[in-house]
């Protein structure tokens, strides 16, 4: 079943398909701003970043004739950008955030909240339970949030992740993919997804913990 | 896990499995356990309230327009491909 945005999006491209620039147009207003952010994630500047979405609506328009919609046009498109990141990294001799590879900063048993917050297991009544428990973010936390500072934090945050825990979030909860749209664009696993997910809103919390209580 | 399945939740285990819960990931057993936790750990409480801010708060980061710039090179490469 299509939500609205794929309806929209089959209309745009099916208008496209007819060379229509304004259905061209429209889809990359729509897209452009979710594109760069997910090229940033690959490059090294902000202008690789910029050519990195380029290449990839040039690939759009290479391919959208033969593009189905088997899966939604947003996957597809991702996927194109993260395939074209890889090709050019290889080309370049990097390596880049294959998070179908793992990713070297996920410790299985590396903790998500530092363990000195928590009691020890010998505790007499509260093992593992909380011991540096954490505050409440105000009155009207929501609010609070939504302020031009605290989207530069997140961005900071979101920016000084793993490479393919970023690669996440950013689909996922930035870009508002689905959990297996994410597993489309990038390859990976649903547990994989949860795990690198799980592990990029865990430090984003985190950092926003550290700011409200140093206020 | 290795804790058995009837042993009530900790706050340090509770912490690694808010997105598998959120998800809809876990077993219905280790579910219960996570929402009897819930209910009667304010301080876990407060840490899912604070995931969950974190979440909403990041799917509102405002994304950038496309510069003109960037529209203009895109028209050409589409005008050439029509």
């Amino acid at each position: 079943m299509l939500n609205d945005l794929e309806r929209d999006d089959a209309l745009l491209i099916a208008a496209l398909k007819q060379r229509d620039e304004s259905a061209f147009v429209w889809l990359v207003g729509r897209y452009q701003g979710s594109l760069l952010r997910l090229a940033l994630v690959h490059a090294r500047t902000r202008a690789v970043a910029e050519e990195i979405v380029q290449d990839t609506w040039l690939g759009v328009l290479q391919g959208i004739e033969t593009f189905e919609g088997r899966s939604s046009f947003r996957t597809w498109l991702f996927r194109i950008l993260v395939n074209r990141a890889r090709t050019r990294a290889e080309r370049e001799g990097r390596t880049v955030p294959f998070s179908a590879l793992g990713d070297g900063a996920i410790g299985p048993n590396e903790p998500v909240v530092q363990a000195e917050r928590f009691l020890g297991s010998t505790d007499p009544q509260w093992p593992h339970h909380w011991a540096v428990p954490p505050r409440s973010w105000g009155a009207s936390p929501e609010e609070d949030l939504l302020t031009q500072e605290t989207f530069e934090l997140i961005e900071r945050l979101v920016a000084e992740l793993p490479p393919a825990q970023r690669e996440v979030i950013t689909l996922r909860d930035l870009n508002g993919c689905t959990s297996e749209e994410v597993c489309n664009v990038l390859g990976i696993s649903e547990t994989n997804q949860r795990v690198l997910l799980h592990r990029a809103r865990s430090r984003v919390r985190g950092g926003l913990e550290r700011y409200f209580d140093a206020e | 896990m290795d804790t058995p399945i009837n042993a009530e939740l900790t706050c340090k285990e509770l912490v690694e499995l808010v997105t598998d819960y959120l998800e809809g990931a876990l077993s219905v057993a280790n579910r219960q356990r996570f929402d009897e936790h819930l209910t009667s750990c304010p301080f876990c409480q407060t840490y899912m309230d604070q995931m969950r801010q974190t979440i909403r708060t990041l799917g509102h980061l405002p994304e950038e327009a496309v510069s003109p710039e960037a529209l203009d090179t895109l028209l050409g490469h589409f005008r050439r491909w029509r």
